[in-house]
């Protein structure tokens, strides 16, 4: 289907490229526009009338404005995974091939069986599903909620992932300007002259604001001119950033801003290697908020039929875009400005059927406008609307006096005043103000650094923008020390301005004060006779202000309506807080390059490639990625690679990384004295070439973390943590050292990522060792004992550190290599270890192993247990302060009947254990009375040839020897356990000390 | 929220952690249960001018001690820890 071809298109004029025709579809049907269009104004430069159906009522709509402040003109922008809900039509610059599609309607925009809702309207007031759908509760997930979503809503977001990137970015300067209209535009001019470093954004895709659509006379040229001049002359300033595209939406602390910039909306697609969008924070010592201001509708019954137009964007699409939104139009106004609009019409040849002004008085020059264009002048308002999903037919108007009058026409331009855009200013709880003289709130109490200018600050007239801006920028600059010469100020002449404030016109039919929303007048004045009177019990209760237009063009008019009915005034009746962002910005800009496997950091062990080379499978752990086990050929499941892994190790000999361990350098005068209220162990007292396991308390006396650290010379320690506190392990040390203990003479320093760890484990560890170290170091147990540690030479040269510590209960060392040697060690040791079987091991086997000897890790150090609790509390120092010392003293924490640590397994031994079972005493009824403790960590245990765990059990350790029960309601499991010691393998630990 | 680092500079939040009130002091090794337990649980929320302790970790790693209102999020000084900074010198 091809839709009409640019009927409603003036044959000169606007600041579209007619040389650049661009097709597009709209509801599947073709049309075309031009560049320089948003699809908005190639929709009326079509014909297009009816764009929508309304959230609540599928009420027909229109296009209302020009700009971002839009509630009707909403589409489904683009198609699958790029399928963009809720775009404006306002402001989604149109490009070849743009596809968009109406919302909330079916089967289509013209035929819409939900319209329906239209005659049950009475009813669906404000509250109206809270107060029906609340019985049977159950329902309301179930039933109502589902269906009452389908009916109302808004469009369907797309349900893949989104294909493009988007980006986020810094940016520093002086002063930031939001908005490029007259007074942006000046302000920008003084501040870059001075030499200030300036950004200036604009959300629109050119300068101007409405400079664009009002036009005027500056310093002697025609606006246009003006603008071109102007743009020239701060692009060539080095200092000074144009950012079109770009909304500044949200204000934060110490003078950062937040900004989204559309880089490639306008686009298809993004060219490749370009992102979507780009979130910028901005820093700036300045704000100048030049936003300019909204004008606001007036209440009438029908106000919301399509062809019921703002003024200024009837003027917008006249002027800045040649396209016609009627033939023959009317004007409500209740101000001055209003006037421009039909001053454009005649000006474009359209035909003017009436101008209706609520006030009394129409200056002789408007009157003799009317004469000359053979228009009647009604003094009195619009009450009612005649038309339909075809657009505006017939306008009553109630006369002043009481009589009534009929107009013909198919556009109808509405002007209630303007309002500030104070969104920005008020972001920091920022009340604006009621100036009784423009009927308008304006900025108070801006967020430090921010101050508004132009129209965005109550100054309507075109010379008066320009000045506020100039004099704003100027000073500005001069606070952020910038002192160049400033220039001479543009000049251009104020209009005149005469308001008489209306809101609401009181009438049959449904008024509409949020249109986005569906909510009335008569919803304003339900909330109020039903006690929701507050501004923000109003917006809760109906709604009003809460869609995406953030009610831009609704909320004001609403609390005037309910300062009406309450008989308040309207600054009594006061705001709604006003929170960012100023207009919708996607999650994804937010998320920006941070979503699937970038979503964080990842961290490679020295050793990755190599484990990748090798087929290893990796896990991750925390923001590692570690190689759990090593697959061969003919392995069909992980348990058969650990258990060959584990074996291997237990007869042979193995490695495993385990570089990803937090390690920290202490060194000073005063390390062991610092150690030594760290730990709950004394370090002070270890011997140089010696390490010790330690245990960290939290102050609160519950364990922390723990590792082994040994001391390498007099002044210096080197401390290790578990991979998992490596940073928080930092951080607190660091608290410790300078605000707990400053006076010691102690540095830490983090080394995690200067060192590769290998742990080398089994019987044949010291064979494999004297093939890669140095002849000349003695490594018998004599020459390097267990718990022995020092700096060895390898052969080659490259110094290394060496660790006779055993996490797995064999013969081991733990070697350290500088990081950028540690895949040629690895290389090295499978090289050297080929005649001994050398066997890498991955995260499982070390786990199995750490079981097997009863060792406690993260499923023990949990946040709630003791140093008792692990079977550790003898370690704790009596002769010394330590972090944790005097609480880890408290009743509860050293009862009897606390859940420590023990050993479990099944009384059947072919049955596999799982951890997270609960520990039930035997013959006794599982539950919360009963639940004595759980099982934490289970592992297939090769050497015992069955399953084996740890727990955390009432009394544990003196029950061992007692079967109970372990009981899994998650997997259905309740089986015999029996509880035992928890070191199951080499409880003399001789092989370790071999 | 932007804090002066006195050893980097002006800084982003994103660089600082937030522990908390600063005005609790560890009490001395005999100072007995009723004390820690002070130190360790006891903390002042004020709605205004507060000292802090935040952490430069991505950064220099100085602990400093922040004033700042919690009301407006403005900060009025920040100074380093006794401990923060360089190797004691002279020592």
């Amino acid at each position: 289907m091809v839709g009409s071809a640019q009927t409603h298109r003036l044959t000169s004029g606007g600041l579209i490229d007619r040389s650049t025709p661009l097709s597009f579809r709209f509801d599947g049907k073709t049309f075309t526009g031009f560049q320089g269009d948003t699809l908005a104004s190639a929709l009326v430069a079509n014909g297009v009338k009816l764009v929508g159906r309304s959230f609540k009522y599928h009420r027909p709509r229109g296009i209302l404005t020009a700009g971002s402040e839009e509630p009707n003109a909403l589409v489904e922008l683009r198609s699958g995974a790029r399928r963009e809900p809720n775009t404006k039509a306002t402001t989604a610059e149109l490009y070849e091939g743009l596809e968009a599609a109406s919302q909330n309607r079916w089967p289509s925009l013209s035929f819409d069986v939900m319209a329906i809702n239209q005659l049950f309207a009475p009813i669906f007031v404000a509250g109206f599903y809270y107060k029906t759908f609340m019985w049977p509760a159950k329902f309301w997930e179930a039933i109502y909620e589902p269906a009452i979503r389908r009916a109302a809503g808004l469009g369907r977001a797309a349900s893949v992932p989104d294909p493009d990137h988007y980006d986020k970015a810094w940016a520093h300067c002086d002063v930031v300007i939001a908005g490029s209209g007259p007074a942006g535009l000046t302000a920008a001019l003084a501040a870059g002259r001075s030499g200030a470093r300036v950004i200036l954004c604009e959300e629109d895709f050119v300068l101007g604001g409405r400079l664009l659509a009002d036009g005027g006379m500056i310093d002697g040229l025609p606006a246009a001119e003006w603008i071109a001049r102007t743009r020239g002359e701060l692009a060539a300033m080095p200092d000074v950033r144009i950012m079109t595209r770009t909304t500044l939406f949200g204000v934060y602390d110490g003078g950062t801003y937040g900004a989204i910039e559309r880089v490639n909306d306008h686009l298809p697609v993004p060219p490749e290697h370009q992102v979507r969008q780009r979130l910028w924070r901005i820093v700036a010592k300045r704000c100048l908020v030049a936003a300019g201001s909204i004008e606001r509708p007036i209440v009438f019954a029908g106000n919301d039929t399509p062809g019921v137009m703002m003024a200024s964007a009837m003027r917008s699409y006249i002027s800045r875009y040649a396209a016609t939104p009627a033939g023959r139009i009317a004007l409500f106004t209740n101000n001055e400005d209003g006037w421009r609009t039909v001053e454009t019409a005649i000006a474009a040849g359209l035909q003017v059927a009436a101008v209706i002004d609520a006030r009394p008085d129409v200056s002789p020059a408007h009157r003799s406008l009317a004469s000359k264009g053979g228009f009647p002048v009604l003094n009195g308002s619009v009450s009612a609307v005649d038309g339909g999903k075809n657009g505006v037919r017939k306008i009553a108007v109630s006369l002043t006096g009481g009589a009534r009058a009929e107009v013909e026409a198919d556009g109808l331009a509405v002007s209630g005043g303007w309002n500030p855009a104070v969104g920005l200013t008020s972001y920091h709880r920022g009340r604006p103000k009621w100036r009784d003289d423009i009927a308008a709130f304006v900025p108070d109490g801006a967020p430090p650094g921010m101050v508004a200018a132009g129209a965005a600050n109550g100054a309507f007239g075109l010379g008066a923008c320009l000045r506020e801006g100039f004099e704003a920028g100027a000073a500005a600059a001069q606070d952020a020390g910038r002192s160049g010469n400033i220039g001479s100020m543009p000049v251009a002449d104020d209009e005149a301005f005469s308001l008489t404030p209306l809101w609401h016109v009181a009438g049959k039919g449904k008024a509409f004060v949020d249109q986005q929303h569906d909510v009335t007048a008569s919803d304003v004045e339900l909330a109020q006779r039903e006690g929701f009177q507050s501004v923000e019990h109003l917006k809760r209760y109906t709604t009003l202000g809460m869609a995406t237009d953030q009610g831009k063009t609704s909320n004001v008019a609403g609390l005037a309506i309910m300062a009406a009915v309450t008989g308040k005034s309207i600054p009594e009746t006061g705001t709604t807080i006003y929170r960012p962002p100023y207009v919708p910005v996607a999650i994804g800009a937010f998320a920006g390059h941070h979503r699937d496997e970038n979503f964080h950091a990842t961290r490679l062990t020295p050793s990755h490639h190599w484990a990748a080379e090798q087929g290893a499978v990796f896990v991750d752990t925390g923001l590692w990625k570690r190689a759990q086990w090593y697959p061969r050929a003919g392995e069909t499941d992980w348990l058969q690679s650990v258990t060959r892994e584990v074996k291997a190790v237990r007869g042979g000999v193995g490695f495993c990384d385990v570089s990803t361990l937090g390690k920290i350098d202490v060194h000073g005068p005063d390390a062991g004295a610092f150690l030594d209220r760290v730990y709950i162990n004394s370090f002070s007292s270890l011997a140089v070439g010696k390490a010790r396991y330690g245990l960290m308390l939290r102050e609160d006396g519950i364990v922390y973390d723990d590792g082994t650290t040994s001391r390498l010379a007099e002044d210096h320690y080197f401390l290790t943590t578990t991979t998992a506190k490596a940073g928080p392990v930092m951080q607190h040390l660091e608290f410790c050292r300078q605000v707990l203990l400053p006076e010691l003479d102690v540095q830490l320093t983090s080394v995690s990522d200067q060192w590769a760890q290998f742990s080398i484990a089994g019987p044949k560890t010291r064979d494999l060792l004297k093939e890669i170290v140095d002849p000349a170091e003695d490594l018998s147990n004599e020459g390097f004992p267990f718990m022995g540690a020092r700096e060895v030479k390898l052969s080659g040269g490259i110094k290394a550190r060496l660790f006779r510590i055993s996490f797995s209960g064999e013969m081991a060392f733990e070697i350290s290599v500088p990081a950028r040697y540690g895949e040629a060690l690895v290389r090295n040791l499978m090289i050297a270890g080929k005649p001994f079987g050398v066997t890498p091991y991955g995260t499982e086997a070390l786990g199995v192993m750490r079981i097997e000897k009863g060792h406690v890790a993260g499923p023990e150090l949990n946040g709630t247990t003791t140093a008792a609790d692990l079977g550790l509390g003898k370690m704790m120092s009596t002769k010394k302060d330590f972090i944790g010392r005097v609480m880890a003293g408290r009743e509860a924490l050293t009862a009897p009947n606390r859940q420590v640590v023990v050993g479990i397994k099944p009384t059947d031994k072919a049955r596999r254990l799982r951890s997270g079972a609960h520990i039930i005493p035997k013959g006794e009824v599982p539950g919360p009375d009963n639940d004595q403790g759980y099982v934490t960590s289970v592992c297939f245990s090769p050497v015992l040839d069955q399953w084996i765990g740890l727990s955390l059990v009432e009394r544990g350790r003196e029950r061992i020897g007692e079967i109970v029960r372990a009981h899994d309601p998650l997997r259905g499991e309740e089986y015999d356990v029996e509880l035992c010691n928890s070191v199951f393998y080499d409880p003399e630990g001789g092989r370790q000390r071999g | 929220m932007r804090i002066v680092c006195p050893f980097c500079g002006e800084r982003e939040l994103g660089e600082y952690t937030y522990l908390g009130d600063a005005k609790p002091q560890r009490p001395a090794a005999d100072a007995g249960e009723d004390a820690v337990y002070d130190y360790v649980y006891l903390r002042d929320n004020i709605a205004g001018v507060m000292s802090e302790h935040w952490y430069h970790g991505g950064g220099c790693r100085a602990w400093l001690k922040v004033t700042r209102n919690t009301l407006t999020h403005e900060i009025s000084a920040v100074e380093p820890t006794a401990g923060a900074g360089a190797a004691k010198v002279g020592v």
